[in-house]
Parts: structure tokens; sequence; C-alpha cells
């Protein structure tokens, strides 16, 4: 086997996994989640410390990984929290799921199951009618995804 | 599919109380990334939105994305000051939207 022979097989090595990385463009990358998140805060700071998310560490199945969101809030009709907003990195969509609530919820809580196509970083967010924006992270890993193929 | 949603809400409660619902809704979730046995793209066909409203007023709703799980799940709190009637509405991607009410009498 000739040297050059060996550099094509090197390349094709190459070119099969750069393939491999195009393969897996139907995910959203951690850009895409940031965008998601920009559009949610308008650029904004965010407050940490208000949010509790309720996320397995280790999700066995990525079809129904079971997700709750308590956020820090007196919920009355001057100061509540009107909109939750969850983004993840590791699905084809970086959106999740957008809850709103009013002061009739009494408390700022919700929860749900997501989907999570494999293991990423999920970001929740939350808006009051004051104006604040709080954030809050959670790295999830996922032993088989959630996503089909 | 059309079975009828699960729905937990109490029947009753004391004024001012904080109660918690959770509804259950029968619904594959296809997320439209999916393909079949011929490699044929599944179309996308999700409930879209959840919304649930207490004597007319909007308490919750959700806007939901192809990463929800199948058979939607939502849990969530209502502080409630009257008796009155719980109303709740599920809207797929064709538009289709499947209702439930529950009522609460509240002391």
């Amino acid at each position: 086997m000739s040297s050059l022979t060996r550099r094509s097989a090197l390349l094709l090595g190459a070119g099969m996994s750069f393939t491999l990385v195009a393969v897996d463009d139907g995910i959203a990358t951690p850009a895409e989640a940031n965008a998601e998140i920009a559009k949610f805060t308008g650029g904004k700071a965010t407050e940490g410390g208000k949010i509790a998310i309720d996320l397995p560490e280790i999700a066995e199945n990525g079809n129904t990984v079971p997700l709750a969101i308590k956020v820090d809030s007196p919920m009355t009709a001057d100061d509540y929290v009107s909109e939750i907003r969850v983004v993840g990195d590791a699905n084809p969509n970086a959106g999740i799921v957008r809850f709103h609530l009013t002061p009739m919820s009494g408390r700022a809580e919700a929860a749900t199951r997501i989907r999570l196509g494999g293991t990423g970083t999920v970001t929740v967010l939350a808006k009051t009618s004051t104006g604040k924006l709080y954030a809050e992270r959670k790295v999830v890993k996922v032993t088989v995804g959630g996503c089909g193929g | 599919m059309a079975e009828k949603p699960r729905l937990r809400v109490p029947s009753e409660a004391k004024k001012g109380d904080i109660i918690q619902i959770k509804t259950l809704m029968s619904h594959p979730m296809e997320t439209g990334y999916r393909k079949d046995e011929t490699g044929k793209p599944i179309p996308r066909e999700i409930i879209n939105s959840f919304v649930c409203t207490f004597n007319g007023h909007e308490v919750f709703r959700a806007d939901l994305e192809p990463a929800i799980s199948a058979n939607p799940y939502f849990e969530f709190t209502v502080k409630v000051e009257d008796s009155g009637t719980f109303a709740f509405a599920w809207v797929d991607d064709n538009g289709t939207v499947t209702t439930a009410e529950q009522s609460i009498a509240v002391s």
C-alpha cells in the first residue's frame, strides 16, 4: 500500500466524520438555544436563584422526561410571573414549551413531560409582570434519545 | 383518538385556597422528525395549544412544541375565590379542538 493511498484513506476518514456531523444538523446547537433565549429576554440580563428546576440528572428515556418548574414570586395582581419559557439544545428545535400564568395561578409553578433528543442543557426563563427576567439551567444526561429518527 | 382527556381537579375547596390541577390528553404528538418504514418523513401533528379558563378568565396557557411528550401532561395551580367551572381546551395542528369541563364548589 503506498503512502498516497494511506493518505486518501485518512482523507476519506476525515470526510466520513464530517458527513456524520452534517447528518447531525437536525439538532439545535447551543447557538440556536441562545438565540431562542435572546428572543425571550430581548438581550437583557437575567437574575439567577429564582427558579427551581426539577429534572432528572440522568434520563434513561428521552421520550418522556418529567419537568417541574417553581419560580419564587408573590403572584399578586401587581407582581406575578407572566411567562415561563423552556429551551433546550439537544432537540431539532430549541424551543420546548411556553407557559402563560396569571395572578390567579396562586403559585408560579408548572409541570409537564418533555422529550430530549440527547444529553444537553435545559434552560428555564421567567418574566414577571414588573419586567424582571429570571433564568436557570440544568444539564440532563440522556441514555436513549427521544426524537426518533 | 376520541378518548376523553383525563382531569384531576378537586371538587371542593375553601375560598382563597391554591388548588392543583392535573390534565392528561391522549395524543401521539408526532414531531415531524420521524420517518416511516419506507423512509418517508411522517408529517408533524401535535397539540400546539392548551388553555385553562375559570369562569371565563384565562388562568393557565401552554404553547406546546414537538418537544412535549406524547399524551401531553400538565400540572399547574389556581387560586380559587368563588365556585365555578374550569374549562380546558386542547388545539392540534389541524385545528381540532378537544374540550373538557370540571366544576368546583368553593366555600
